[in-house]
């Protein structure tokens, strides 16, 4: 069980969490200009990394805000939380990892 | 040739203390290229090497795995068999799957203990019981077998099932499945290698893809951690790590990857001969030949490559165990797993073509891969050797998630996806 | 004859408080302070049980957790519990136990016929045969399925209580042999918050069982109460013996779970007041793993008959149990542990027939120390045969040859009643490695110790547990960890020295052999043991190599070997060894096996805990459920919620009920209780803006004070929720979803503020339950409500169709909605949920004049189903769009951009031959159709048969007077008229397709 650490509330187990999927994948506003296959892309094609994974969670069951976690999906470290609207932080992990 | 498997050449091997027994496959070296490379040696991937041999003539073939033979999802699923699905689509190419099951052993000469113990799948509220209704109907217009049952029907087909009315989410009904059942799950992988093998096919165990080399668009060979093979075709049934592969390939997949757990109990003397499933209470059970209880649930909702789940999923399935059946509340579980598994928007699977010509993706079975495996394999042969999906396969194409073609089945995985 | 074996002097249990119990319908006496195995052994007792597959005779093998061998069915009836281990029951007043496996009884099994055709049984015979005919698998299974599975699942639910508890520490500490309690003093005096956890009834390890050992001057047991008493007065401290640390999991979590009372008579009022086990979440800064090691076996001929048992277990019987295992034991060793063993068996009075070393040049300090006693040592010899069937009678010695390979052809033979052997000792590295630590060989013992860490996970392993094995190493490493973990954690007020041992002899090198030649090729006479439960053998090792099942999880799951409840505790290294030899590889090259939870088995019931029966999931109510309930409604379940589905008058069906709830709506007057509806308030100067683009339609012109339908798509495109938004102020909406979506749709409102539209400015609030809803329905109802709030203006003018006005009712502030899901003039009334029981009654009392009506979510369906409303979840499933339901009128063609917008225009999801949402009208009046039936256009005499869609929806219409059905049908709207079939359970269906509306299709009584 993951030990989160909420930006607004401090570290709380993984079950008050909710996973809200890959992050920073922007909704076009331009939908109507896009291919279908474009479309595609942001509907469904996901980055599913092996390794650092920017992702979103929400607090359910604490402060209701989402944020964005950077996390790696092997080892399940979460290197950096930061809130929804900032940049993903560029993760530099030590050789061996 | 093989030694063919009986009770006789048991009994003749015996008197040589088994010790005259052969290797059931062959460890080479790759060769320096192939007519076929499938990237992947679980379940889907040899039943794909061996049907490309058996149905197609080609056995110019490798199969290349980077750890041990059946070592991802084909080993630890629950070996749950069955085609009680909603769609047309699925149900066609769930149901392949099973009428191949039902000769399996035999065309194997390997015995993977497939057993039509009969597969209920409970509902527990009205609206449960409308969606169950509505999956029948098409299942059995679809001409395969399944029936419903009353709460009373259900309470005497599996009577250690809790059917009293005051449960939290009473037992309603249930859809039955008498062929659908298990199988042994690591038999299936090894009887394909076997059946693979004794065709041709090359069967390289720790050998790790590395790179896809692609010219003009179209792939002529893969780096490996064993060197460069050259391929004319290349298929890739990698579960857990298609996405990685993909990226490797420039394109990207609709999945996800996801763990799922399992567990087990200690064995027992039998007390539950078919599999119930649930997908109000959340969780999915049956006892094995050796006595064991093995069960499962949802997947952990978080992408993950560690085949380690979250405890609180573990607890809910054991909720859910003890609320269906509250005999097993003293019993203890001896060993809890986890897998990768790869989820398509849809819950349904992606076999196919890729962007890249002569790359071939069978991919994102989510929960649900193991009872597909000889369905799989089969179908993906004939799209590898023919260069076109199988009828089977072609609504399941990439292209699906561009027209919005999906084959919604979330309901049929009888776990939340 | 009581107690033959329990030796006069020492032990740790009571002899003053004898316990009774029985075993196999014996009764037999042992002491407090033993555990089943001890006492059985005090009583020579030393058949237990029959393996798993060949059912050959098995005695106690361990004094611990590793146990693969005495496995017992405990307790009786309700409270039976099948495959525990002897060697962890604690014995009490009344214990009933059963051995397993095996009938009729333990030393007349008739399963024992196995092992006759043991030769045609190897590993994995089973994929090579039972193939033939095709059809009778099943058959064989039956059969197979009755010869396995091991103890019985008990036939009644579980009467007792289960508890769940979360705690944080400083260090956990888990073991509480000599460096767990080294390092809990040590983190303990510093000040921080320490648990201590052992899987053990009595705490301090391997020092209950360590006559000789000397710690800081005093005796082993002596420091051990020393140090329990000093740990048990500080108040951050707890000590949690019977806990066993299961999973070790992310970020530094890790389960216990704790034996409240099974070591007491299951029905002594002492048990019966608490929980019986207790599940522990341990979030901890640091764990210090102090959990030891666990002995190997030599693998030689049958040593697996009763009598062959773990050096160390006798020595344990010996020393902390006072029972003897046997009379005259021989010892087989490759290591220095196993003589301290044999001088504390002599010390004991028990005789040492001769200690067969495996090593060439078996010389050093305890070698020494044995010869100096009179014990005869067996240097550079192993035992070639065990007699005797049911209880070690003699062995065979030979001399080792080729280096180890062979044995002379010349043996002797000496007489014995027990073989124990050490193998060496392997480091418990089960939670180091669940928390996904990286292992290493090492060669000087021969065993795999921890190496590095998963980073984010922060443990250290003590002691024996990293391969420390000698008291010193324990208590240093131990001492350190807790202070340094104490440190970390901000604590630092002195701890004092750490603990020093006394004296140890020094330990000459151990000998690498992995099985012990008998002179014949392995598997020709006699058997091997590597696995015991499961029956695996050296020789089946070999097979698997032979046949190429070489790597390290194929070996496991071809030959079943360590897969049995001891999970391979005893097993897994000599396989991995053994498969190296055949492989010629070094050990670590087979690899080893990803230790998985649990560490021993645990109870299913104690992970549910309280939460079960009424507890598995909260049931939600609305505040008018008890009247619901004391006028007989039956609920309908519709996510937590328990709704009322009917109220049936005495004598009435479920159908009659119904029909007279419907007509009642349309001629009348009906109530209902609409309190679940999903509510969310909606504020902020972009929150109009906001509507526009989670729902299809148009909201900027919505005046306040008015109401409006809306339709949710997801991304996709696909209809996700409806409901009914009502703009309050400029500002300021209610917005209504579905009862079962209410929790979804907030979820999806708050991604896409906080994640998307960052810069907009709506706030939501769900309040579901700040609102209780009366709906009042139907051709009275403007007038019964006209009578309840005197002051409101109801005409239409004042009042219109979708508007919502506040007002008085009953004296009870409320506010309207006149809105209607049945097609009737209807009012919704909200009101604060404590004044919701007061408002029905009014209404109930002033409309019987009316012949008011109180109708639950069944007449509701029907009544909506008249009217063609659509019921998302019913009518929809997630691959529906809004033209898919005829619902075009509700999409708008004006505005920019609106969830799901761009989907609709993929071309599937805009082909015109679609799933339709059409109405179905039967041939025959009565017939209702059931919710799921498939559609045909072509039908055939029997399946397979093409389908062309589904009925959604079917009920008895008393206002139609015939039955009406909704469905998805394939290109539907261009087959009005068209005659569609039903086959089902056995018959077909004919219908008529239609609109789906079939009452008031014009929509003119909406105003009543």
């Amino acid at each position: 069980m993951l030990l989160i650490p909420c930006p607004y509330c401090g570290k709380r187990d993984e079950h008050e969490f909710t996973y809200a999927r890959e992050g920073h994948i922007a909704r076009p506003t331009n939908g109507e200009q896009l291919t279908d296959a474009e479309w595609a892309q942001y509907l469904f094609m996901r980055k599913n990394p092996k390794g650092v994974h920017y992702e979103r969670w929400m607090h359910a069951k604490g402060c209701r805000r989402y944020f964005n976690v950077a996390r790696d999906t092997v080892t399940h470290e979460i290197y950096a939380v930061y809130e929804m609207g900032q940049p993903a932080p560029v993760i530099e992990r030590e050789n061996g990892r | 040739m093989k030694q063919h498997y009986s009770i006789f050449t048991l009994a003749r091997n015996a008197v040589s203390y088994h010790e005259k027994w052969t290797e059931a496959w062959r460890s080479p070296d790759p060769k320096p290229s192939y007519d076929v490379v499938i990237v992947g040696g679980g379940g889907h991937g040899l039943a794909t090497a061996y049907y490309l041999a058996k149905e197609h003539g080609i056995t110019n073939v490798a199969v290349i795995e980077k750890g041990w033979l059946g070592g991802g999802n084909t080993g630890r699923n629950t070996t749950i068999v069955r085609s009680n699905y909603l769609w047309d689509e699925s149900a066609h190419l769930y149901e392949h799957a099973l009428k191949l099951w039902e000769g399996l052993s035999q065309d194997l000469n390997y015995n993977v203990m497939f057993s039509q113990r009969g597969l209920l799948s409970t509902a527990h509220t009205v609206h449960d019981m409308q969606a169950l209704r509505r999956r029948v109907y098409a299942i059995q217009l679809n001409g395969i077998d399944s029936e419903i049952l009353t709460r009373e029907q259900v309470a005497e087909y599996c009577p250690i099932l809790d059917c009293s009315p005051t449960a939290r989410y009473p037992v309603f009904g249930a859809s039955l499945q008498r062929r659908g059942g298990v199988a042994r799950h690591d038999a299936v992988a090894w009887g394909y290698a076997r059946g693979a093998d004794a065709r041709g096919v090359d069967i390289i165990q720790n050998c790790e893809v590395t790179g896809f080399k692609i010219e003009n668009g179209k792939i002529t060979g893969l780096e490996t951690t064993r060197g460069s093979i050259g391929a004319k075709k290349v298929g890739v049934v990698v579960a857990g790590h298609c996405g990685v592969l993909a990226g490797m390939a420039g394109f990207r997949l609709p999945i996800e990857s996801h763990p799922l757990q399992a567990m087990v109990s200690e064995p027992i003397k039998p007390v539950l001969d078919c599999v119930v499933m649930s997908g109000q209470v959340h969780v999915y059970v049956s006892q094995s030949d050796k006595g064991e209880l093995v069960f499962g649930a949802g997947i952990d909702s978080f992408n993950s490559y560690s085949q380690y789940g979250s405890p609180p999923v573990v607890e809910n399935m054991l909720n859910a165990l003890t609320e269906l059946f509250p005999i097993f509340s003293r019993l203890r579980f001896l060993r809890q797993w986890g897998g990768i598994v790869d989820t398509c928007p849809d819950a349904s699977p992606i076999i196919g073509k890729t962007p890249v010509e002569n790359l071939f993706f069978n991919c994102g079975w989510g929960t649900g891969g193991f009872k597909a495996t000889p369905g799989s394999g089969h179908v993906f042969a004939h799209t590898i050797a023919t260069g076109e999906p199988h009828k089977l396969a072609a609504p399941f194409a990439l292209e699906r998630f561009t027209t919005g073609y999906l084959i919604d089945e979330h309901g049929a995985a009888g776990v939340a996806h | 004859m009581t107690q033959v074996n329990r030796l006069p002097h020492g032990g740790r249990v009571d002899s003053s408080k004898p316990l009774r119990f029985v075993f196999d319908g014996r009764p037999y006496e042992g002491y407090q302070g033993d555990t089943l195995a001890s006492a059985l052994l005090a009583n020579g007792v030393v058949l237990v049980g029959r393996s798993f597959k060949y059912h050959r005779p098995r005695g106690i093998l361990s004094a611990g957790a590793e146990e693969p061998n005495a496995l017992i069915q405990l307790g009786q009836g309700n409270r039976s519990e099948p495959n525990l281990r002897a060697t962890q029951i604690e014995l009490y007043e009344g214990l009933v136990a059963e051995s397993q496996n095996r009938w009729p009884s333990l030393t007349t099994d008739v399963g024992a016929v196995n092992s006759l055709f043991h030769r045609i049984f190897p590993s994995g015979f089973y994929y090579k045969t039972f193939m033939w005919p095709k059809t009778f698998w099943m058959k064989y299974e039956h059969f197979i399925r009755r010869m396995a599975g091991l103890g019985k699942c008990p036939t009644e639910p579980d009467p007792d209580r289960y508890d769940k508890l979360h705690a944080h520490a400083d260090a956990l500490i888990v073991g509480a042999g000599p460096a767990g309690l080294a390092a809990a003093l040590a983190a303990g005096r510093a000040g921080a918050r320490v648990i201590l956890v052992d899987e053990q009834q009595e705490m301090g390890g391997s020092l209950l069982s360590d006559r000789q050992a000397v710690i800081d001057g005093v005796s082993a047991a002596q420091w051990v109460a020393n140090a329990l008493a000093e740990l048990r007065a500080m108040p951050e401290v707890t000590l949690l013996p019977r806990t066993v640390a299961f999973g070790y999991y992310d970020h530094n979590l890790v389960s216990l779970m704790e034996r409240v009372t099974d070591h007491l008579p299951p029905t002594s009022p002492e048990a019966l007041n608490q929980p019986r086990q207790r599940l522990w979440r341990v979030r901890a800064k640091d764990v210090i793993l102090a959990t030891g090691a666990i002995e190997r076996p030599m693998v030689y001929i049958d040593n697996d008959r009763p009598g062959c048992m773990l050096a160390s277990a006798a020595q344990t019987y010996v020393n902390r149990y006072g029972a003897a295992p046997g009379k005259r034991a021989v010892i087989m060793t490759n290591n220095d542990t196993a003589y301290q063993v044999a001088l504390d068996l002599v010390d004991a009075g028990v005789s040492v027939a001769a200690i067969v070393d495996a090593r060439e040049n078996a010389e050093g300090e305890l070698v020494a120390t044995a010869r100096a006693r009179g014990i005869e040592v067996l240097g550079n010899h192993a035992i070639t045969r065990v007699g005797g069937k049911l209880a070690v009678r003699e062995v065979e010695v030979r001399r080792l040859t080729g280096d180890g390979k062979s044995v002379s052809s010349d043996g002797r033979t000496i007489t014995c009643d027990m073989v124990l052997s050490s193998g060496g000792w392997q480091p418990t590295v089960h939670l180091f490695s669940q928390a996904r630590g990286k292992l290493k060989w090492n060669q000087d013992i021969l065993a795999f110790v921890p190496d590095k860490l998963l980073p984010g996970q922060n443990n250290h392993s003590v002691g024996a547990a990293r391969g420390a094995f000698a008291l010193t190493d324990c208590l240093v490493d131990g001492f350190a960890a807790g202070t340094a973990a104490a440190h970390a954690a901000g604590h630092t007020e002195p701890a004092g020295s750490t603990p020093v041992a006394g004296a140890e002899p020094a330990h000459s090198p151990m000998r690498e052999m992995w099985v012990m030649p008998s002179g014949k090729p392995l598997g020709h006479d006699g058997k091997h043991f590597v696995d015991y439960q499961n029956d695996v053998t050296a020789a089946d090792v070999a097979l698997a190599h032979r046949e190429g099942y070489r790597s390290v999880e194929h070996l496991k799951r071809y030959t079943t070997m360590g897969m049995a409840t001891d999970q391979g505790k005893t097993s897994n290294i000599n396989a991995l060894a053994l498969m190296a030899d055949l492989r010629g590889v070094a050990i670590p090259e087979v690899g080893t096996t990803t230790f998985r939870p649990p560490y021993t088995p645990v109870t299913i019931g104690a992970f549910a805990g309280i939460d079960k029966g009424d507890f598995l999931d909260p049931i939600r109510k609305t505040p008018l459920h008890s009247w619901h309930e004391q006028h007989g409604a039956p609920f309908e379940t519709v996510g937590q919620w328990h709704r009322a589905w009917y109220y049936p008058k005495p004598g009435e069906t479920m159908h009659d009920a119904v029909n007279r709830e419907v007509k009642a709506v349309r001629t009348s007057v009906g109530i209902v209780d609409a309190s679940t509806l999903g509510k969310i308030d909606i504020q902020g100067p972009d929150a109009a803006w906001f509507l526009n683009m989670v729902y299809t339609n148009a909201w900027s012109k919505l005046e306040p004070g008015r109401c409006r339908y809306g339709l949710m798509l997801g991304e996709d495109g696909m209809v996700m929720d409806d409901g009914v938004t009502s703009r309050i102020a400029e500002n300021h909406f209610h917005m209504t979803t579905t009862t079962g979506g209410a929790a979804r749709v907030m979820a999806w409102l708050e991604d896409w503020l906080q994640c998307e539209w960052t810069d907009k400015k709506v706030y939501l609030t769900s309040v579901t339950e700040q609102w209780a809803v009366i709906g009042i329905s139907g051709p009275m109802s403007r007038k019964l409500l006209s009578e309840v709030a005197p002051d409101l203006p109801l005409d239409d003018q004042s009042f219109p169709h979708l508007s919502f006005r506040d007002g008085v009712v009953a004296g009870v502030k409320c506010r309207i909605f006149r809105i209607t899901f049945t097609g009737e003039a209807t009012y919704e009334l909200n009101m604060a949920p404590s004044y919701a029981m007061h408002v029905w009654r009014a209404l109930m009392q002033a409309g019987e004049k009316y012949g008011i009506t109180p109708y639950g979510t069944e007449a509701m369906h029907v009544l909506r189903a008249e009217k063609g409303f659509i019921i998302v979840g019913q009518e929809t499933d997630g691959t529906t769009t809004p033209q898919d339901l005829g619902m075009d009128w509700i999409v708008s063609k004006q505005k920019p951009d609106f969830l799901g917008k761009r989907s609709l225009q993929r071309s599937d999801t805009k082909r015109p031959d679609r799933k339709h949402l059409i109405g179905l009208l039967t041939e025959d009046p009565n017939e209702v159709l059931p919710e799921g039936a498939q559609i045909v256009a072509e039908l055939k005499d029997k399946p397979p048969m093409e389908m062309i869609g589904h009925v959604t929806s079917s009920y008895y219409s008393p206002n139609c007077g015939r039955s009406i059905a909704m469905a998805l049908v394939k290109n539907g709207r261009n087959r009005m008229g068209e005659t569609l079939y039903m086959p089902y359970d056995g018959k077909v269906v004919k219908a008529k397709v239609t609109e789906p509306k079939f009452y008031d299709p014009e929509g003119a009584r909406i105003n009543g």
